[in-house]
């Protein structure tokens, strides 16, 4: 979509003074996309880094590229920055020929300047650049211009980052501002009834203001802590009507296929048509479980608001600044024009998290308060308890063995949607995916999805295995009306199925008595994974003999089947009190031409770490009162005391194209975590999160 | 609320002494981003759960976003922007910048100011002191591996 619709190489690059301005759709959420684009541009055009920056991304300047999610930023706009700067570049040499003659042979990119060799000719590349036309079209078709070596990029940010001097949205400062913060319903269900007007009075007689829209309710002032602190005592203000509270459900009791709407998975993609049965009689079957669990940022949301002249100016982390533009003027009935966005870095991002909630209820309040710029925050329990979570899913597998080969398998994903991004749609979509439009006065229901068609979308994101298996039959079952609301994080249903899958072929290949790795291998064709296994191999086979009580799992996955290919092995120990203990991830991966090598390997071992969280700790928990998972202790996640060495390698042709890796290493760090629990202890763990208490509970179940 | 039982206070930070009317109540952080617009210290949970803001008292890690402002008075506090002044905090800097030791960020002051107080009351820890010193600090980013090399880094240098 970027290049279609931007299709002008003044849409991607344009001259800012002496520098080259990079334009871009794509945010950076911690996973350095801005030094990846730079990294293009810089290695296209021989320019030095300092000559080249990164536009901000705000609406009516940036392109629009949607949503910088699933692992598309570098494939999508890196394909178009490499284009339009590879069009720049003939451009440039052009004009050089132009102007002074000689043949394009001749005509050298060195270090900012055009250079005719054999001569002292040099021209600045930034001068030349500057009569480039606006009309410019990019042509795609150009080949790529890739140094043999570059020096690596530094990371942008980070010397202001360990300084405390980089800017996140949270430390925005402008004179005459306000800080804002919600007082949030006990739980989804609730309504706000009535406020004691006593608390209402002091509250005014103390400079504050209150902002209640239905039971959407939030308290601004100029001082921070007087307004976090009146945000906590408005709350005991408040009487709620508890609409009967959040249901009580055993979400894995609701997925079965009587709940769901079911469609068969055909190469990734759902059909409208009729399941086909099950395996007769499968030589293995297990169900492998996710709860539902959280982003949880580590800077609960924020956003800064302005409503003045008519117009709402707005400052937000979210992933997607344009769709999120049309949820907010369509909520507010402004015009599209009236509704300015600018991406201003929050802290890092895996997916959906408040910050669009967090944006509109920042813009609610502007709107309440003209010419008074708002800085809006969730409190830590609003984004623990009001995020949209990763939705709870389960993946029934059945496999039948033959002379050591999987010859037929079976894997059935439930879960309810993982779609719920205010993006625009029928019946006012994008508003009724807005956290505050429920709680208005004129409030929406709840979104309900149709279900996602596409092509390894949604929970059916590599259902479908890698390997070559005679007979696959894949079924995706949409459960909805389930307890929370559920929307993207990292991996979508990639997660659970590779755990399952990656569990499955464990499994498989220990009654075949045949090694993980040979078992794995036996079920491919495709040449570069079954280098990347080998790879795998060789490293794992120079390392020292594992401890006997060190347990090894592996796990191997490509993402969406055609992205970064990933295998690894988790080595573990399990404690005497049932704790899992990571020792050593030794991950090989294949994500194509590699751009930043460090940003790719920071991507990979970042995904395992969250990947082990998961699996070892996170579960969002409620009763009928609301969310109990409503902080760091009641929703526990890995720590310092967890870490494993991880021992990163890249494999990866200069000729392949560049795939996204942002979510490529999370699924087989699970799948691998629970291999190595089996290959230490025997227990094969079905169910995120492998706790001390659940691997007491599986080894009492025998 | 309000500023009706506001105290004076005296806090050095960064070196620099400042004479403060405050809320006697108000968590320290507050003062810190709001007053005093020292922005570096993050605040990420607000219940001394996340470690994003850790500040060096008299050389030890605290964390700032509960404890009042009136318990630091007279204290020396040194913020992530003072933490350079210090050499081994200044070593520390470099080596997470060596290592990459960062996503996105937001935990980085914590872990920096940390690293410090670690290095500075004993320069050559062991790994599980080092991880033991860092576990009240949460990053959801994943740099644990980069932050460890770091400070393996910086005790070598």
């Amino acid at each position: 979509m970027s290049l279609g619709a931007y299709p002008l190489v003044s849409d991607w690059i344009t001259m800012d003074g002496d520098r080259l301005l990079v334009h871009t759709g794509k945010v950076d959420i911690g996973q350095r996309i801005s030094n990846a684009l730079l990294r293009i541009v810089q290695e296209e055009l021989a320019v030095p880094l300092s000559l080249v920056e990164i536009a901000t991304v705000r609406t009516g300047t940036a392109p629009d590229e949607g949503i910088t999610s699933g692992s598309n930023s570098i494939e999508q706009s890196g394909r178009a920055v490499a284009s339009a700067s590879a069009t720049l570049r003939k451009y440039l040499l052009d004009a050089a020929m132009a102007q002074h003659g000689g043949d394009l042979s001749e005509w050298l990119l060195v270090d900012g300047y055009v250079e005719r060799a054999g001569t002292n000719l040099r021209l600045a590349l930034t001068d030349l650049a500057r009569d480039l036309p606006s009309n410019l079209p990019v042509d795609p078709t150009l080949p790529r211009h890739v140094p043999e070596s570059a020096p690596a990029p530094t990371m942008r940010g980070i010397t202001e980052m360990v300084a405390g001097r980089f800017t996140y949205i949270h430390d925005l400062d402008l004179p005459g501002m306000w800080h804002a913060r919600r007082v949030s319903p006990p739980h989804a269900k609730a309504t706000l009834r009535d406020i004691d007007q006593t608390s209402f009075d002091r509250m005014k007689a103390k400079g504050l203001h209150i902002i209640r829209d239905g039971s959407f309710l939030a308290v601004a002032g100029p001082r921070e802590w007087d307004v976090v602190k009146a945000s906590t005592s408005l709350g005991f203000a408040c009487s709620w009507d508890m609409g009967g509270g959040l249901p009580e459900t055993d979400v894995f009791a609701q997925f079965t296929p009587d709940n769901a709407q079911r469609f068969p998975v055909i190469s990734g993609t759902p059909q409208k048509a009729p399941v086909p049965d099950r395996l007769p009689t499968p030589d293995l079957s297990a169900r492998f479980e996710r709860p539902y669990q959280m982003h949880g940022a580590l800077a609960p949301s924020a956003a800064l608001a302005e409503w003045t002249d008519n117009r709402l100016f707005l400052k937000s982390h979210s992933q997607g600044i344009y769709p999120l533009r049309e949820a907010i003027a369509d909520s507010l009935g402004l015009l599209l024009e009236q509704v300015e966005i600018t991406y201003v870095p929050g802290s890092g991002c895996y997916g959906h998290n408040g910050a669009d909630d967090a944006a509109f209820e920042a813009a609610l309040i502007a709107m309440a308060h003209p010419h008074t710029p708002i800085l809006f925050k969730w409190s830590r329990e609003d984004e623990h308890a009001w995020e949209p979570y990763a939705p709870a899913m389960a993946v029934q597998v059945d496999a039948t063995l033959n002379n050591g080969h999987i010859t037929a398998l079976s894997a059935e994903a439930f879960s309810d949607t993982h779609r719920g991004r205010p993006r625009p749609g029928p019946n006012r979509a994008g508003p009724a995916k807005l956290l505050a439009n429920r709680f208005r006065a004129d409030a929406l229901a709840p979104y309900v999805s149709p279900p996602n068609m596409g092509n390894h979308a949604g929970m059916h994101r590599n259902l479908d295995p890698i390997y070559d298996i005679a007979e696959t039959r894949l079924v995706k079952n949409l459960v909805q009306g389930l307890p929370h609301r559920t929307s993207a994080m990292r991996c979508l249903g990639a997660v659970t199925n590779i755990f399952a899958l990656e569990s499955t072929m464990d499994e498989a290949a220990h009654s075949a008595g045949i090694d993980p790795i040979s078992f794995r291998r036996a079920h491919l064709n495709d040449t570069r994974t079954i280098a990347l296994l080998d790879a795998l191999e060789r490293r794992l086979s120079a390392l020292p003999p594992l401890a006997e009580e060190m347990g090894r799992g592996i796990a191997y996955a490509q993402y969406k089947n055609v992205m970064t290919r990933v295998g690894l092995a988790v080595d573990l120990t399990v404690t005497d009190t049932a704790e899992v203990k990571l020792h050593r991830v030794t991950l090989v991966a294949d994500a194509g031409r590699v751009i930043d090598p460090d940003g790719l390997t920071a991507q990979l071992e970042g995904g395992v770490m969250q990947a082990a969280s998961w699996a070892l700790c996170e579960e969002v928990t409620w009763d009928r009162d609301g969310i109990t998972s409503r902080d760091w202790d009641s929703y526990p996640v890995i720590r310092f005391d967890n870490v494993p060495i991880i021992d990163t390698h890249l494999l990866g042709n200069t000729s392949d194209p560049s795939v996204g890796a942002g979510e490529a290493s999370p699924g087989p760090t699970v799948a691998a975590i629970a291999n190595a629990i089996r290959n230490c202890t025997g227990l094969r763990m079905q169910r995120m999160p492998f706790t001390a208490d659940a691997l007491r509970r599986a080894a009492l179940e025998g | 609320m309000g500023a009706c039982h506001a105290v004076n206070l005296r806090l050095k930070i960064n070196g620099i002494q400042h004479d403060i009317r405050s809320d006697p109540d108000t968590p320290l952080i507050y003062v810190l981003r709001d007053e005093l617009k020292l922005k570096g210290t993050k605040l990420g949970c607000g219940l001394e759960q996340c470690g994003a803001c850790a500040v060096l008292v008299d050389g030890k890690a605290v964390l700032s976003c509960v404890t009042p402002v009136e318990v630091f008075d007279g204290q020396e506090i040194t913020t992530i922007e003072g933490i350079s002044e210090t050499e081994v905090g200044k070593r520390v800097q470099q080596a997470f910048i060596a290592q990459t030791a960062a996503q996105c960020g937001y935990c980085t002051s914590g872990l920096v100011v940390a690293a410090t107080a670690l290095l500075s009351k004993s320069p050559k820890p062991d790994e599980a002191t080092t991880k033991a010193a860092l576990t009240p600090h949460l990053c959801r980013c994943g740099s644990h591996p980069r932050v460890l090399r770091a400070i393996k880094e910086a005790i070598a240098e």
